[in-house]
């Protein structure tokens, strides 16, 4: 009878159940993909970065995030924060307004879309009406000003968006004020900026894109001044006293205006370009800060940032277009000057900081935002609760690494972190595509680098990885230095790092690759000079007669090479022939460790540096394994990088051409797949089918595989063909474990029926745990396994959960998965799972990902589905693939190049922000005021952005002077468009003056 | 004779032998039942059920086995029945094909279920253990017409979208391109993406059912109570079979019959690989129905009635059962 029930509903397990699991996607980790807009709250201390897949993430101190996703998953524009308040409004390219604001709810700030908002133009009037080009978010935090494309500027309340209709400054009532001459229909088309006046909330700087700019009084409702621009505009920006306002323009020249009450219509006070080869070098102490101005014919493929003071001057050469850069200002309210102290700029695939009060300008090191695909990651791998001696080792090595960074503290430091100190020390271990290895500090919300560990030093690359390419073809001038570490063009895809298994315990680290090579490293406190011991692994053996056409094996260094203080190789394995390692496991007890391709699979003894044994898996008839992926490796570093800049130089122009071409394809496409619907064939596998002997999982464990009286260290292996392969070893004991050989026989091999791919093999022992890693129970960290009972072992294949008796393989209890819900297993981990009513209650259950991206609990021994959640879409491949588990119930997976997302299946281990954000006391209205400012003349993203920052009275004279000897040289033309930004410092003495000036006004108000 | 002292099948045997003084050659004997269908006796259950329904007397016909053939049997079988209406002209136009006895076939196909069934659907049980054919078929996604309460409705489906020459599918006659799949081992696939049903189906094919909606709905069994009467399935069913669910009865197939049912190859030692056959090639000498007692599945309803029995004793007991083999 015991088959009818229903299984599931025992009441006791099912309030287990609850205490032991819960699904929650915590947090993003890296750097969001595809950011669009960049803003910044100098009052929150936070910054917005905007997606063109509609997320805002806020940053503030390490630790404080927020995400808000707009449901229309729309590109975000812009990002204004509201001035002296916990709000920011968003525009979407679907023309949408959207007010978010940070709220208080049990103790932590969580960010919430409040109201949203689309502009409606008169009855009528084309859509272009009411398209918001600017946005003004006016000091009086009540209204927002909506500059559109038709010219006129809406003016909405807020929060709740109604239109103040009797406020509208239209075209024709500014066009009133401009003298005839002048008058043109279309020159009030298109508002290009809107600024406040720094000093008077009720004087609006309006530009338009025709090049009229006119300050418009909100109070009379009437044009104050005007100016006559004959150029395109591009941007506008104040100087702080209000007394002058710079215009930048299309042609990459800019113009000082000067704002007095006697001259209603004032002409500029120059007009200038700011780059050009002879530059003349004044002993000044301005910063000046402007993206682009670099000629476009030679460095147009340059993404520069150049910034100017005194006689030093850098242009910063970012690894990707510059979406949007800020300054922040370290002066208090009381101080005296102005003193820009960071420059954080959001290019495309990284965020750098640039520290501006040390010498020689570095970059600061963040503690988020990490460019997780500098290079492209290829693997990666979780290693939880990493011991405390490990951990510094690893810090140390990595801090011998980072000597070029700023030892500034973290500049965007906005709310305060509350959630607890993170359980444990867990480290995320990446492999990427270029060789290189990086250690993250995956215990809290903020991912950190701590170490990058190279393997290409083992080996001879075409382009010597000391020969710097900035040092070649570079001329002095200008004065490029390149800031970033987005990479994404690999050298030598051959060197790609597919396999790590890290041992916490010994600090022995084993990393495979793309062309073969394993290499197995020692942790190592000091730099050394040591020869790699090199061995070769014949997967082949005796099969005869083929021919290995994919790419050939890296060329190893002869001689001693010089590794620097880390992980260090100290022995290669190159398999041959060089397909991709497909698995690896380390044992660091009996130091042995095994590896397996697509074509067999070998165990090597990194003590007595000797391959014990070989074993062939490949099935006799499966050609394609042989044949290898079609790849040529052209690994000229040069030549690639050049080509890739060239393909990206010439993607504009071409967008017109192929998108002719491509509407013919795709009718081609689509007439093929009414002719051709997709199928798929309904066949049994077979033993011929391709790839079977692909070896997909390694397992060393100490069982019982002969009989059940003696239990011996053992090597499994399973196969894409369903085929496990056990081996009996005999590895001597530690005094003579330099003089005898470790020997391995074939003890066993388990043909599934199924044929589905082994994904994972497991030992349990008698009390049904699974086998402590090595070194476990020597650190006194586990406890030893029961070796009295029977043990048993796990296969898990793509289809099903198998477990059989030991030694005597027979079946015990199977979980057919796919037979019952057509999904596959992608991902398997043992989990161990607390309760989080009580503390001494814990389990160890499977965690599992199948390919339709659910996430799945299966019990242990009984393979019992405890729970389901869906997780991961089941078209994104990526990141169904890129998924990895850690011990205790959380995983990574990545949900863009450069993202990745954490979740969490258990109540107990869970890692997610909780952070508050406080209203700092409005301190002085002035102060914030100017800041906001400068936070709206930042808004431009896509174009160049001049920046000038006066700290000191007295030097913009000598600018100017500057400034005037480039305008004879006459560059305009040649160079980019540029957007202004034009702080000048602020003493208290005039802070007092404009306090005073305020106070009566509204006396007479 | 004497009814009460009836014996088995093999007494009656020996006995019609001596009786006919035929004593080495092999004979093949059948009787009419009360429907005047030709039935075989070759087993102690159809000798017993012939003895049973002799009314009075019971007519055997004794056959020289060399001389059966498709007249014989077969024409009254169930097998005719079906296969007969979907391809009439393949037989007239053979009439003399030499059919041998059910123990000398392997069974690559059934319709099983037909009396809980609607009419329009059919669920078809593949046997690729049985055979080396290739499964040989293709499916697709497409759209199927649903009547529901408030109208026709449109949803998606699972359909064959070619079936291989030659291949298992095709040989059976019992699916044809633009059948709709609606189950796979009695699991719904409403619901599933094309790629989870091929997943399912291949998961499944060393032992697949499908349930169809056949495109052509002409060839469907018209269920009356002769034709089940004769069709020798659901005259055995047992009271369990009255109310069957598809699903609860799969549910425990799985965590109990089937287990058995596919056995991994275990090889010990380091010798040399032994990938033996993987079915046996025989499809095992009871075609005939057996009472529910001397099945051990039977209990579990009418999908195993006539698969499962045809199956488990069938194959090659060491390889399959034991799942151990030492080399």
């Amino acid at each position: 009878m015991r088959r009818f029930l229903r299984p599931g509903h025992d009441p006791v397990r099912e309030r287990l159940k609850r205490e032991l699991f819960q699904f929650n996607k915590t947090v993003e980790h890296g750097f969001p993909h595809q950011p669009s807009a960049l803003g910044y709250s100098p009052f929150l201390h936070l910054m917005a970065i905007g997606t063109r897949s509609g997320a805002i993430k806020l940053y503030g101190a390490p630790g404080v995030e927020f995400v808000g996703l707009h449901e229309e998953n729309n590109t975000v524009m812009q990002i204004h924060f509201i001035p002296d308040q916990c709000q920011l409004v968003t525009l979407l390219d679907d023309n949408s307004l959207h007010l978010w604001s940070l709220k208080q709810h049990s103790g932590a700030s969580e960010l919430w879309e409040d109201h949203r908002f689309t502009l409606k133009g008169p009855p009528g009037s084309p859509p272009s009406a009411a398209q918001i080009t600017a946005v003004l978010p006016h000091s009086s935090r009540e209204v927002l000003y909506l500059g559109t494309e038709s010219g006129n500027i809406f003016v909405v309340e807020l929060p709740s968006f109604g239109v103040l209709e009797d406020r509208t400054i239209t075209s024709e009532a500014v066009l009133r004020w401009i003298p005839e001459d002048y008058c043109n229909r279309r020159s009030c088309e298109l508002v290009e900026a809107l600024q406040e006046h720094p000093k008077n909330p009720d004087q609006i700087l309006i530009g338009y894109s025709r090049g009229l700019i006119v300050l418009w009084d909100r109070q009379n409702n009437k044009v104050t001044h005007h100016f006559l621009g004959s150029q395109q505009l591009e941007n506008l920006s104040w100087q702080r006293d209000g007394s002058k306002f710079i215009s930048c323009h299309y042609d990459g020249s800019y113009t000082q205006w000067p704002v007095s009450n006697d001259n209603r219509q004032s002409l500029p006070l120059e007009n200038l370009v700011p780059y050009e080869p002879m530059w003349d070098i004044h002993n000044g102490l301005p910063y000046i800060i402007f993206q682009g101005g670099m000629p476009r014919a030679s460095y147009g493929d340059r993404h520069s940032i150049s910034v100017i003071h005194g006689s030093q001057q850098i242009a910063f050469d970012f690894t990707s277009r510059v979406i949007d850069f800020f300054i922040i200002f370290s002066s208090e309210p009381t101080a005296e000057f102005d003193d820009p102290s960071a420059m954080v700029v959001l290019a495309e695939e990284e965020l750098i900081v640039i520290d501006l009060k040390s010498a020689g300008w570095p970059a600061v090191h963040p503690p988020y935002l990490a460019s997780l695909h500098c290079s492209a990651i290829t693997c990666s791998h979780h290693v939880s609760n990493i011991p405390l001696k490990l951990w510094e080792r690893i810090i140390s090595a990595g801090s011998k690494q980072n000597v070029h960074f700023s030892n500034m503290p973290w500049p965007i430091d906005g709310g305060t972190n509350i959630a607890p100190d993170p359980p444990q020390r867990d480290l995320l271990l990446t492999g990427h595509e270029d060789g290189t290895v990086r250690f993250w500090d995956a215990s809290g919300v903020c991912l950190h680098l701590l170490y990058k560990l190279s393997t290409v030093r083992v080996f001879l690359t075409d382009a010597d990885p000391n020969d710097n390419m900035n040092t070649m073809g570079e001329d002095e001038w200008p004065p490029l230095r390149k800031v970033g570490t987005f990479d994404p063009y690999s050298d030598d895809p051959r060197l790609g790092i597919q396999k790590i298994y890290l041992c916490k315990y010994s600090g022995y680290l084993a990393v495979a690759g793309t062309a073969g090579q394993v290499l197995v490293m020692e942790l190592n406190d000091e730099g050394a000079e040591h020869v790699v011991d090199h061995v070769e692994a014949d997967l082949l053996q005796d099969q005869e007669g083929y021919r290995w056409k994919g790419h050939e094996k890296l060329k190893t260094r002869d001689g001693p090479v010089q590794f620097e203080a880390g992980f260090q190789p100290f022995v290669l394995v190159q398999c041959q022939p060089p397909a991709v390692v497909t698995s690896l496991a380390l044992h660091s007890e009996w130091k042995l460790v095994a590896f397996g391709t697509s074509h067999g699979f070998g165990l090597f003894d990194h003590q007595q540096k000797r391959l014990v044994f070989v074993k062939c898996t490949l099935h006799p008839s499966d050609q394609l394994a042989l044949e290898g992926p079609l790849s040529r490796v052209k690994s000229l570093k040069k030549s690639l990088r050049q080509s890739f800049r060239r393909i990206r130089r010439s993607r504009v122009s071409s967008r017109k051409r192929r998108g002719g071409a491509n509407g013919k394809f795709d009718q081609g496409i689509l007439q093929e797949m009414e002719l051709a619907p997709v199928q798929r064939k309904i066949e049994a596998r077979s033993a011929e089918d391709s790839f079977t002997g692909f070896v997909r999982t390694l397992y060393f464990a100490d069982t019982f595989l002969r009989d059940s009286s003696r239990h011996c260290p053992s090597l499994w292996a399973g196969t894409n063909g369903g085929t496990v392969y056990a081996f009996c070893l005999r590895v001597p004991p530690a005094e003579r474990r330099m003089d005898e050989p470790v020997r391995a026989e074939q003890a066993k091999e388990i043909q599934l029926m199924h044929r589905a791919p082994v994904v994972s093999i497991l030992v349990l022992d008698g009390r049904n745990i699974p086998l402590p890693e090595p070194l476990e129970v020597a650190h006194d960290l586990s406890k030893s396994p029961d070796m009295q009972g029977s043990h048993q072992l796990l296969v898990v294949s793509e289809e099903q959960f198998k477990v059989f008796t030991l030694p005597k393989v027979s079946s015990k209890l199977k979980l057919k998965l796919t037979a019952l819900e057509g999904c596959r297993v992608r991902k398997v981990m043992v989990a161990n799972f607390g309760s989080c009513k009580t503390d001494d209650y814990n389990e160890n259950d499977l965690a599992v990902l199948t390919n339709l991206g659910d996430i799945q609990i299966i019990s242990l021994p009984f393979l019992k589905l405890q729970i389901r959640y869906p997780c991961i879409r089941k078209e994104d491949v990526s990141g169904i693939a890129s998924c990895v588990f850690t011990k205790y119930g959380q995983g990574f997976y990545l949900i863009s190049p450069s993202e990745f997302e954490r979740f969490s299946l258990s109540t107990k281990w869970l890692v997610e922000p909780r952070c508050v954000v406080d209203v700092p006391e409005v301190s002085s209205n002035n102060h914030t005021h100017s800041r906001s400012v400068m936070e709206n003349a930042s808004r431009k993203s896509s174009q160049c952005l001049f920046s000038v920052t006066f700290p000191f009275p007295g030097v913009q004279e000598e600018v100017q002077v500057t400034m005037e000897k480039m305008v004879s040289k006459n560059y305009c033309t040649q160079y980019s468009m540029m957007t202004c930004k034009f702080f000048k410092y602020c003493s208290n003495m005039e802070r007092c003056y404009f306090l005073l000036k305020k106070r009566e006004s509204k006396k007479r108000n | 004779m004497k009814r009460s002292s009836a014996g088995t099948f093999q007494d009656f045997y020996s006995l019609l032998q001596s009786v006919h003084q035929i004593p080495r050659v092999d004979v093949l004997l059948g009787y009419t039942d009360v429907h005047g269908d030709l039935l075989p006796i070759n087993n102690d259950d159809n000798y017993h059920k012939a003895l049973s329904s002799a009314n009075p007397l019971l007519r055997v016909i004794i056959q020289k086995k060399a001389e059966s053939d498709a007249g014989v049997f077969a024409s009254n079988s169930l097998q005719r029945k079906k296969k007969g209406l979907l391809r009439p002209a393949h037989y007239r136009a053979k009439p003399h094909l030499l059919i041998g006895m059910p123990q000398d076939f392997r069974q690559i196909s059934s319709i099983i279920d037909v009396d809980i069934l609607p009419e329009t659907h059919r669920r078809v049980r593949l046997h690729k253990h049985g055979s080396d054919k290739p499964m040989g078929f293709y499916i697709r996604d497409g759209v199927s017409v649903r009547v529901a309460p408030q109208g026709v409705e449109k949803v998606p489906g699972i359909f064959i979208s070619r079936l291989v020459k030659g291949g298992l599918a095709e040989s059976t006659g019992l699916l044809a391109v633009s059948d709709e799949i609606l189950e796979v081992n009695g699991i719904d696939v409403a619901g599933k993406s094309l790629d989870q049903v091929t997943d399912m189906m291949v998961a499944n094919s060393h032992n697949l059912i499908i349930t169809v909606k056949p495109a052509n709905q002409r060839n469907n069994v018209i269920r009356s109570s002769k034709a089940s009467g004769s069709s020798g399935v659901s005259t055995d069913s047992t009271p369990s079979q009255q109310t069957p669910s598809p699903a609860s009865q799969y549910l425990s197939n799985y965590s109990t019959a089937e287990s058995d049912e596919e056995g991994d190859l275990v090889i010990e030692s380091d010798g040399a690989p032994h990938y033996g056959p993987v079915g046996c090639p025989n499809g095992g000498p009871a075609d005939g129905p057996l009472p529910p007692s001397l099945s051990p599945h039977s209990s579990q309803g009418s999908l195993q009635s006539l698969g499962s029995h045809d199956g488990s004793p069938g194959r090659g007991s060491v390889r399959e059962d034991g799942t151990l083999l030492t080399l």
